[in-house]
């Protein structure tokens, strides 16, 4: 069951496929052949162009879905299990928070459902506030933040429980360039700080390129991993982005991603 | 804030009800003087404008203030409306609490199940097609038979017109959430009871309460109505009776009543109007923070 690998391994995707509506007229392969194996503290992208299954394979690692073929093994046990042991922390493109609520309940959901004492609670919003840099926002609804803001809260509440594995489809997406920046020091910042494991959606390739230690290339019909390229860019800062080593990464995954449509 | 929005909301109803007044006095002294046809013409006017149709607004506010019998004693109007309406009013509390928790509890049922909502959906809606009038002396024979005071059959009969909004608005307001809030409770693994106390219950407040308005005003005439029906000698609905009964000697005294029961549906709809503020003032009307802090 958990091999050698498995026990280092975040994420084991061995042979997965998933196929959509199955027998019906508009059935639709998302996913063929998926084999990735991510380690524990790694920041891993996937990243191809609109429809290839970017989220598909997210939200089959996040037992959202579950593969027509093939299994998902994370943390040496299969996905269902590891979200029963509520091992993951999801943040979406939209925040998805609930207006209803201020934002440091927000962010206490998940510490509520888990049992945690109010005192308990109070002071690891207060701490997340801070890490997201919204330390005098707690008393504030959803509504009177902007989206990046928003997004902000969304993050610290999957952080919250600091979770083994952090899915994001998109976080930024709804964010200008400023802010996007911006959250992108901060969400390696915590990354580095909290040593969690991250699989990060994206379209951008500056965006995977600047995040990760590695990209997972997707083509798209049957959407497939096209290639994986290793990053290597060291401490990222704001300079990193002017650095010709990282021009030379992105050049590299966006030849990736056009060979993939002169195969499609 | 807030009081600058009750005030505008007395303001609005004062000046909504001088407009009343206006138009029918307005109205009544054009009949007179055209006897009764739009001005110019031989159309005749969709009612007679003379003092037993339509009598004068000053009468049916004087009137409120005449002494009426109330078994031995004598006491004005008003205050006679009011008793009634008193009475009236816990039968229509009685019926719109349990029409809440009836409604309420099928609606959880129907979320639960799909079964039970296909199977129950149809039937609550027809069950508000049967006429209130057939419906009514059926409650009454069936609670007398069984021993139970009247007041708990008028208030059934509140009930079961109250229970069909709360159960429909919920179930659509227990379904409202997002796909994507769904999911994030999926996430946390929580179980589907957690799920409807922290996430649909919620949810389902903005549906409910539009609802609940309704459910008020249909609990005072489903009140009313079941007291017509089972010959009470308490309550508006046999005060209207009444005076509906005598409306040729003095038609002011049906028009006060009928302004009590109106009062009185006001009333509730405005308790409910204030629950909701409570309940729902946390999320809205507020600055947005990048604005407050610069
Ligand atoms: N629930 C579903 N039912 C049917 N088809 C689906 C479903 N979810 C996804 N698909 C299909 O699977 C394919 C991959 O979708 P997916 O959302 O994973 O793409 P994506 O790479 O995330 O795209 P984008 O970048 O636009 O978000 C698409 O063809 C889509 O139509
Ligand atoms: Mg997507």
């Amino acid at each position: 069951m958990s091999g050698p690998v498995a026990s280092e391994a975040a994420v084991v995707v061995s042979g997965v496929d998933k196929v959509f509506n199955v027998g019906s007229a508009d059935e639709v392969t998302a996913l063929s052949g998926i084999d990735l194996t991510i380690g524990a503290g790694e920041f891993v992208s996937l990243i191809g162009p609109s429809g290839c299954g970017k989220s598909t394979l997210l939200r089959l690692v996040g037992d959202l879905l579950t593969p027509s073929v093939g299994e998902v093994t994370v943390f040496g046990k299969s996905a269902h299990a590891a979200r029963l042991d509520q091992d993951y922390g999801m943040v979406f493109q939209h925040a998805g928070l609930f207006d209803w609520r201020r934002v440091a309940a927000n962010i206490e959901l998940p510490l509520e459902l888990r049992g945690w004492s109010r005192a308990d609670r109070t002071a690891r919003s207060a701490e997340m506030l801070d890490l997201v840099k919204l330390t005098d926002f707690g008393d504030y609804y959803p509504r009177q933040l902007s989206g990046g803001m928003q997004q902000r809260v969304s993050i610290a509440r999957a952080l919250s429980f600091q979770p083994k594995l952090l899915l994001m489809d998109e976080p930024f997406g709804a964010l200008d360039e400023m802010t996007r920046e911006h959250m992108q020091l901060e969400l390696l910042r915590i990354w580095r700080e909290t040593g969690t494991t991250v699989v990060f959606v994206t379209h951008s390739i500056s965006e995977s390129t600047f995040l990760s230690s590695r990209v997972v290339v997707l083509s798209p019909r049957p959407g497939r991993i096209h290639s994986v390229v290793d990053v290597d860019l060291g401490d990222r800062t704001d300079e990193t982005r002017e650095d010709p080593a990282f021009f030379a990464k992105a050049t590299e995954i966006r030849e990736a991603l056009r060979a993939d449509k002169d195969v499609g | 804030m807030n009081g600058g929005r009750t005030l505008r909301m007395v303001a609005t109803t004062v000046v909504a009800l001088l407009l009343v007044v206006l138009l029918w006095e307005g109205y009544k002294w054009m009949g007179g003087q055209t006897d009764d046809h739009w001005p110019g013409t031989s159309i005749g006017l969709p009612t007679t404008t003379d003092d037993l149709t339509m009598p004068h607004a000053t009468d049916i506010v004087g009137e409120l203030f005449e002494e009426v019998r109330d078994g031995r004693a004598r006491l004005p109007l008003y205050l006679f409306l009011l008793k009634k309406g008193w009475y009236t009013f816990q039968e229509a509390a009685i019926g719109f609490t349990f029409g809440l928790a009836i409604g309420m509890g099928l609606a959880i049922l129907m979320l639960r199940w799909r079964v039970v909502e296909r199977g129950l959906l149809p039937w609550i809606n027809v069950s508000q097609t049967v006429p209130l009038i057939a419906l009514a002396p059926i409650i009454v024979t069936w609670g007398r038979l069984h021993d139970l005071p009247d007041i708990f059959s008028i208030s059934l009969i509140a009930t079961y017109l109250t229970f069909f909004p709360v159960a429909v608005s919920a179930l659509r307001g227990l379904q409202s959430p997002d796909a994507a809030h769904l999911e994030l409770m999926r996430s946390y693994a929580a179980p589907w009871r957690t799920t409807l106390f922290k996430l649909r219950l919620p949810a389902a407040r903005a549906y409910l309460f539009p609802a609940l308005k309704l459910a008020t005003t249909l609990s005072v005439v489903g009140a009313i109505v079941g007291e017509i029906s089972i010959g009470t000698k308490t309550g508006l609905g046999r005060a209207i009776l009444e005076y509906a009964q005598r409306y040729a000697v003095s038609p002011e005294h049906l028009y006060a009543a009928v302004l009590g029961s109106a009062a009185l549906g006001l009333s509730v709809f405005g308790l409910v109007s204030l629950a909701e503020r409570l309940v729902m003032k946390r999320t809205e009307g507020m600055q947005r923070a990048d604005e407050v802090v610069a």
